[in-house]
């Protein structure tokens, strides 16, 4: 079942295109992961998709937004209920209680006391902040601030959870209890009747998640991708359609001095890109050039006055893809 | 260039010194007892997680808070009673850049050299130069992106030519590229003998690092090289543990599989953690289990289908390792 549907999407700002014709699909039980460049378009394709801001009206390419059926442009308030929403700048009130600042999200979301109080210890426990209940929220660490901001996101039970770069700035820690929880979530019928602990056997609507996020590694566990440059998506894919857009083109290589090392394999002629990763190198090269390139830098490297321990063809990565997407002009 | 950005200091060995630093906020102890020295050309990654002491650790060194108890020289000054010479000496960029939004690139940078005492206009264009914003010198910050804006505020930091910097988290939400383009700058400023004390979340970054710190609830864990910590600070091996993937697409299907796999890995005796890493698990057992004990002992747990690969470890395992 498709969740979020958005057809023709465009906004501008200014002068600035920020949004060109993005469409896209996600359906339920899935995470689709938003990644690109800073400025990308990323951020405005998320608050065009909650209602948040209105897009260009084109006659001949009508935009449409649907959220779990229901027409964002004209059936906002019941495409609303169904939208949980955490934006990159959540504020919360840091006066209140974790407590108060979820009832303060669930009654400014029209539930009566009788529908958030049962919900919310059990969104609280899900978080893991049922102990700090009663603590000010100015006196929660940034990783706790992300699941408050969570809590209060899924405090209506939406179908449809849209979340702007969660993890940035947090620490792998909590990076991986929040993205723990994401997968629990999408796993799970809507966040529905049976609860949030509820048996995933008996999912019938699930939930749709889209998150967008600077990591790599958090990318690679999406269902799908939509790499954004320019306000255009120029990518869509599973992240094994995506690496493989770098199929047989990626060497790992490592070795000492890494600065040299850089400096002899850029000088290679089908030699495309060289990236550090972690402690080695990564090496682009041109289709059907990796044994050439790799025969070349086993030889070229000892003279140059480098030491190779390992030059290996590895299955490319989604970072490595992300680099040469921003390269090519599309 | 500044022919001191050359030189090390000639009286102290080390560009930091630590000792005992000590901070308390009221009851709670932020910073406990830190020491660690660090000599002129390191890049010293130092981690930890979101409120664990790094940020109070750089505010003591630049001397704009006070040590509840210890000591530390930066430079050869000392925190506490020569501050101010210190801090005309050492470049920082803090979480928040510290930018004019309605002023333009070049005038942010002119103000902070009037701050440095800067009046060499020359030294202004070759920074603009050095970071790459050229052709954006007039532009406002306010309509720059965040990777601008980080290379803008790196070079405010650098304008008074330091040979130690301070970044705190500087590439926090700032794309892949721009984070590689930013690592780029700041090795082009070691290789001139510049140190550099960085703050991250990204565990890839820190690889980079001469050598790594990992802070938990305000106390030093480890200080050492990537490569030293990775044999010091685990105890035992690192397993990739694969699911089977659909046969046609190579994906998963869903991710909760991998959350259900790693919950059963969680429970078997022989894992002593685990967690998710891009796409798969990462399992971190005893040395002496082999492949086929492991496999055994997942079986007996009811998790079949999965592939097993002893991995070389990251600073993730590290890190997740000593600050769980």
């Amino acid at each position: 079942m498709i969740l979020i549907e958005a057809l023709h999407l465009q906004r501008s700002f200014g002068e600035t295109q920020a949004v060109q014709d993005v469409s896209l699909q996600v359906s339920a039980g899935e995470i689709y992961g938003l990644v690109g460049p800073d400025g990308a378009g990323k951020t405005t394709t998320i608050r065009l998709l909650c209602g948040a801001l209105k897009p260009k009206d084109v006659p001949e390419l009508a935009p449409v937004i649907r959220i779990s059926g229901f027409d964002v442009l004209r059936q906002t308030e019941q495409a609303r209920a169904n939208i949980g929403y955490l934006p990159q700048r959540f504020s919360l009130y840091e006066e209140l209680t974790v407590l108060e600042n979820i009832r303060f999200f669930a009654e400014a979301r029209g539930l009566a006391a009788a529908e958030w109080q049962p919900r919310c210890m059990e969104i609280l426990n899900f978080v893991g902040l049922s102990e700090f209940i009663n603590r000010r929220a100015g006196f929660l660490s940034g990783g706790m601030k992300q699941k408050l901001g969570l809590a209060a996101a899924l405090v209506h039970r939406p179908k449809v959870l849209l979340l702007d770069e969660p993890t940035t700035g947090v620490d792998p820690v909590t990076r991986q209890d929040f993205w723990q929880l994401i997968i629990r979530l999408v796993g799970q019928a809507g966040l529905g009747e049976q609860g949030i602990e509820g048996d995933a056997s008996a999912n019938t609507s699930g939930t749709a998640v889209l998150i967008s996020t600077p990591y790599m590694d958090e990318a690679a566990r999406c269902t799908r991708i939509g790499f954004m440059s320019d306000g255009k998506m120029i990518r869509e894919g599973t992240p094994s359609q995506i690496r493989s857009l770098l199929e047989g083109r990626v060497l790992e290589l490592t070795g000492a001095p890494l600065p040299l090392l850089r400096r002899l394999v850029q000088a290679d002629p089908d030699v495309e890109d060289v990236q550090m990763f972690g402690d080695r190198l990564h090496i682009r090269v041109r289709s059907g050039q990796a044994e050439q390139v790799d025969e070349r830098l086993h030889r070229r490297i000892p003279e140059g006055g480098g030491q190779v321990n390992r030059l290996r063809q590895i299955p490319p990565q989604l970072e490595d893809v992300f680099m040469s997407l921003l390269e090519t002009p599309q | 260039m500044n022919p001191d950005v050359l030189t090390p200091l000639e009286a102290d060995p080390y560009v930091i010194q630590a000792e005992n630093l000590t901070r308390f906020f009221g009851d709670f102890l932020a910073v406990d007892h830190v020491s660690f020295k660090i000599k002129p050309g390191e890049v010293v990654g130092y981690l930890g997680p979101n409120g664990s002491g790094k940020t109070t650790t750089i505010r003591m060194l630049l001397g704009l808070l006070l040590p509840s108890a210890g000591s530390a020289s930066v430079l050869g000054y000392d925190v506490v009673s020569q501050s101010e010479l210190l801090r005309a000496r050492v470049g920082y960029m803090s979480q928040k850049f510290a930018l004019y939004f309605e002023l333009t690139v070049r005038e942010n940078l002119a103000f902070y050299a009037g701050v440095y005492g800067i009046r060499d206009r020359a030294r202004i264009e070759e920074v603009i130069d050095l970071v790459g914003l050229r052709g954006l010198e007039n532009q406002r910050v306010s309509g720059l992106s965040t990777g601008w804006r980080q290379r803008l505020a790196l070079a405010t930091a650098i304008v008074h030519e330091p040979r130690l910097l301070f970044l705190d988290e500087p590439t926090s939400g700032v794309d892949p590229r721009a984070r590689r383009a930013f690592w780029d700058l700041i090795y082009g400023l070691v290789e001139q003998g510049v140190t550099a004390l960085v703050t991250t979340h990204y565990m890839d970054e820190a690889e980079y690092c001469n050598r790594v710190g990992i802070m938990r609830n305000g106390r030093l864990l480890a200080f050492d090289t990537p490569s030293a910590l990775k044999i010091e600070a685990l105890p035992g091996l690192a397993w990739d543990v694969l699911l089977d993937a659909d046969p046609e697409t190579g994906d998963q299907v869903s991710s909760l599989p991998l959350l259900h796999a790693l919950n059963a890995l969680q429970t078997c005796p022989c894992v002593l953690r685990a967690g998710l890493v891009s796409d798969h698990l990462r399992a971190i057992t005893p040395p002496e289990i082999t492949q086929l004990s492991f496999q055994e002992a997942l079986q007996q747990i009811g998790l079949t289908g999965v592939r097993l690969e002893v991995v070389e470890p990251t600073l993730e395992d590290v890190f997740l390792a000593l600050a769980v």
